[in-house]
């Protein structure tokens, strides 16, 4: 006799429609499209408008001075740490099968992405540029 | 014209592990691959165990791995192909003998998108009606003849096999999308298991790989989008239009 069906929903009460696998893939079209916005804006602004040489501490003190840019960045870092975390994520699941592999990968992932976003965002938010920036406005 | 082949063999009574043999044998340039075994089967080694059953492209039995994609034996030309010739068994299955593979795990993810119509009407005295526009929006999913070829062409499928597979999924769509059906509720929890739908990483090698030319990707995409419209609308209609 052939082995029970891993597709436990097949049998017994149907679940609602849902779940965190649901939201994830959903969540990964999301932040995929609007990363391909965030990311190209970045691009432009910082590679083509901009050279990479007057690119300096004065020019991100100035892009800092108010709340926009920063909120660009937040953005940016939180989806795409999220987006490629998650990503990961899906991979350990295809690919890794032993419990205790799954478990150490999931951990690694959590802690790595904890940090990295917390330094992130602590960057972005404590930057204090000075009072009068040089050249602001130009 | 002499065809070389290099197939794959495997004796589960005698052989430890997969062998490859090579052969060569008299067919014609529009033969088709199908003939090129049948002329080994029939005149070098008549151990050479492979199904295959029209030959004809219409029951999906001879589906395997051919120069490296699934391809049915009995609709790819000899001239259409590289020699020599090299022929696997689909993967992800276990290999039952040769070219034979076990397809039991396949066939119960068939059954378990219950693959057949689910109506709450009782049946009417006539056929049940639907418009062509209707019956077009699943009418690319009902040419799957069930050969396996695209779930085992999928690496999602191979690096797990309890993932549903695209075949299953494509069966599902089938039913999902004709407006004579109300087995949804029945249907989506399976595909949205974490072993469902949400396994697919949009590799396209199962479109790629299907015999029929099924657009499989899109229908599993279809599949998806079903779902989260489901998640965020529970009382949506029953039948996906
Ligand atoms: S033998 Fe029937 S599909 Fe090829």
């Amino acid at each position: 006799m052939a082995a029970p069906p891993a597709l436990s929903s097949a049998y017994g009460r149907p679940k609602p429609i849902g779940g965190m696998d649901l939201w994830s893939w959903y969540f990964m079209r999301v932040s995929g499209l609007a990363l391909l916005l965030l990311a190209l804006g970045h691009l432009v602004i910082m590679h083509l408008i901009n050279s990479v040489d007057v690119i300096d501490y004065d020019f991100v003190a100035r892009r800092y001075v108010g709340w926009f840019w920063r909120g660009y960045d937040l953005l940016l870092l939180v989806l795409a740490m999220i987006h490629g975390l998650n990503g990961m994520r899906v991979i350990v699941d295809d690919y890794l099968h032993q419990p205790a592999q799954r478990r150490v990968a999931a951990w690694l992932l959590h802690g790595l992405g904890t940090i990295l976003i917390v330094l992130g965002v602590v960057a972005v938010v404590t930057f204090r540029p000075p009072v009068t920036p040089v050249g602001v406005g130009q | 014209m002499p065809v070389r082949l290099r197939i794959q063999r495997f004796n589960p009574e005698t052989d430890s592990a997969p062998q490859w043999r090579e052969y060569t044998v008299e067919v014609e340039p529009t033969d088709r691959v199908l003939d090129a075994l049948h002329a080994v089967k029939w005149h070098c080694d008549g151990s050479l165990a492979f199904r295959r059953s029209c030959a004809h492209g219409v029951c999906g039995s001879d589906a395997m791995m051919i120069n490296g994609k699934n391809r049915l034996a009995c609709k790819l030309l000899i001239k259409d192909v590289k020699q020599p010739i090299v022929v696997e068994p689909m993967r992800g299955f276990a290999v039952v003998k040769d070219l034979i593979v076990d397809q039991t795990k396949f066939f119960e993810k068939y059954r378990a998108v219950k693959p057949y119509l689910i109506a709450a009407e009782p049946p009417p005295k006539t056929e049940r009606l639907q418009s062509p526009k209707q019956q077009e929006r699943f009418e690319d999913t009902t040419k799957c003849i069930l050969c396996g070829a695209c779930t085992t062409s999928c690496p999602s499928f191979w690096a797990n096999g309890e993932y549903v597979g695209p075949a299953a999924i494509v069966q599902a769509h089938r039913f999902l999308f004709d407006s004579r059906d109300q087995g949804a509720a029945e249907r989506l929890p399976v595909l949205n298991e974490a072993n469902g739908v949400w396994r697919c990483r949009t590799i396209f090698n199962c479109t790629d790989a299907c015999p029929r030319g099924i657009n499989v990707t899109k229908a599993i995409v279809e599949v998806q989008n079903l779902l989260v419209a489901r998640a965020k609308d529970p009382r949506g209609s029953d039948a996906a239009q």
